[in-house]
């Protein structure tokens, strides 16, 4: 009898622990939005701020790599329409395909020019591409257009949805990139009358 | 694993009576592995939190010469940070040709030990300066050519901690500054 006892108490019950372990992994699964790859990974710097950024009517630029500046958008309808906007603008010609799959990309860093090959290509292939960065100079100026039609495209489906709420700019460098590269975007903002805007950072330790 | 199979250590009668339960239980130990492999998979591949982002509001661009005449300061209450490469730091105070007592161009570092304990000395003596809690210190923050975005943002961040009630983003260099900034390098 007493071997039979002590054979028993080897056995666990795990009957609770699994209830457990799937709770949480229900609460993970619906909690949970997929990281999406970054077409320029760039080392934020930290602050001690805590103001979060908005999930949607965002615009981000992100500044890397000597200078580079690549372009993302949230919210599908207004990256098609917005798409749309900029083909009009330079001439270039999306199919609808082109478009839907523009809305689901990560953010963009290649002139209008070479975006169709962009769109065909496959994300692990995207990442590896090499994107030179989206245009700043006086004179291929994309990127003002980039942001003006952002603002453009979010506005109207904001209207639609009688929101008021206008495009919000965070600026996303690397904080190794010299102050210049980040001031020529500032500039290209403050054109626009964008005086306000946010810097994306990383989170820092409270006691520094 | 969790449950032991005792074997056949009981009578005929008894033995028959155990597997009959025993059926009508099922080992949990492998499924219980697979959740917690699932749990861990998605807590590493989610972000978890939003980032965070600084706000950053600058002046209107349009008549920078209209405000640099109608506004007069107190150079009493100026403080002029400017930003170098290799994070070096020139802070100075008032004008820099007859700077405030004490107030002689000077560098610091980052941080807590450096530049955070001048600012909150500053901003003290200024507020006992103006007897004004409204005229706080005013610092003005010139990032160099040379200097990169994790100095701007420091020193943003500090003006965040120290509470700094006005700052400005400059950009223009007067050549005593660039000389300042460039030519004590060594």
């Amino acid at each position: 009898m007493a071997g039979k006892s002590s054979k028993k108490a080897a056995s666990i019950d795990m009957t609770a622990m699994c209830d457990v372990a799937f709770l949480l992994l229900t609460f993970f699964i619906l909690t949970a939005t997929a990281k999406i790859p970054e077409a320029l990974p760039v080392d934020t710097p930290s602050s001690t701020v805590q103001t979060k950024l908005p999930e949607s009517n965002l615009a981000t630029l992100t500044i890397g790599g000597k200078g580079k500046v690549f372009f993302d958008l949230k919210g599908r309808e207004v990256r098609i329409r917005t798409l749309e906007l900029m083909s009009q603008k330079y001439g270039v010609e999306f199919t609808d395909e082109e478009k839907a799959k523009f809305s689901l990309m990560e953010g963009i860093g290649v002139p209008i020019g070479n975006l169709k090959q962009l769109i065909g290509m496959k994300t692990a292939e995207r990442s590896k591409a090499g994107q030179p960065g989206i245009p700043k100079d006086s004179l291929d100026n994309q990127l003002t257009d980039w942001v003006k039609n952002a603002r453009i495209a979010n506005n109207e489906a904001n209207n639609a949805n009688g929101s008021k709420e206008e495009l919000h700019i965070a600026i996303k460098g690397d904080a190794k990139e010299e102050y210049p590269s980040i001031r020529k975007v500032m500039d290209i903002l403050q054109d626009q009358g964008i005086n306000s805007f946010s810097l994306v950072t990383g989170l820092r330790g409270e006691n520094f | 694993m969790a449950e032991l199979n005792t074997g056949d250590s009981g009578g005929g009668k008894d033995k028959k009576v155990r597997s009959k339960k025993q059926n009508s239980k099922v080992d949990l130990t492998a499924m219980v592995d697979l959740a917690f492999l699932l749990i861990t998979f998605f807590m590493l591949t989610t972000t978890l939190s939003k980032p965070q982002a600084m706000e950053l509001g600058l002046p209107d661009k349009e008549k920078p010469n209209e405000e640099d005449q109608n506004i007069k300061v107190d150079e009493n209450r100026t403080m002029t940070i400017m930003l170098g490469d290799n994070d070096k730091l020139v802070r100075y105070v008032g004008l820099l040709a007859t700077p405030v007592a004490g107030g002689a161009p000077k560098d610091f570092a980052y941080g807590k030990e450096g530049i955070r304990k001048e600012l909150l000395s500053r901003k003290e003596a200024v507020l006992k300066y103006t007897g004004d809690p409204k005229k706080g210190m005013i610092v003005i923050i010139k990032p160099g050519k040379k200097s990169n975005y994790r100095n701007l943002v420091d020193i943003l961040d500090e003006m965040a901690i120290v509470d700094v009630p006005t700052y400005a983003i400059v950009n223009d260099f007067s050549p005593e500054e660039i000389k300042l900034l460039e030519g004590n390098k060594k």
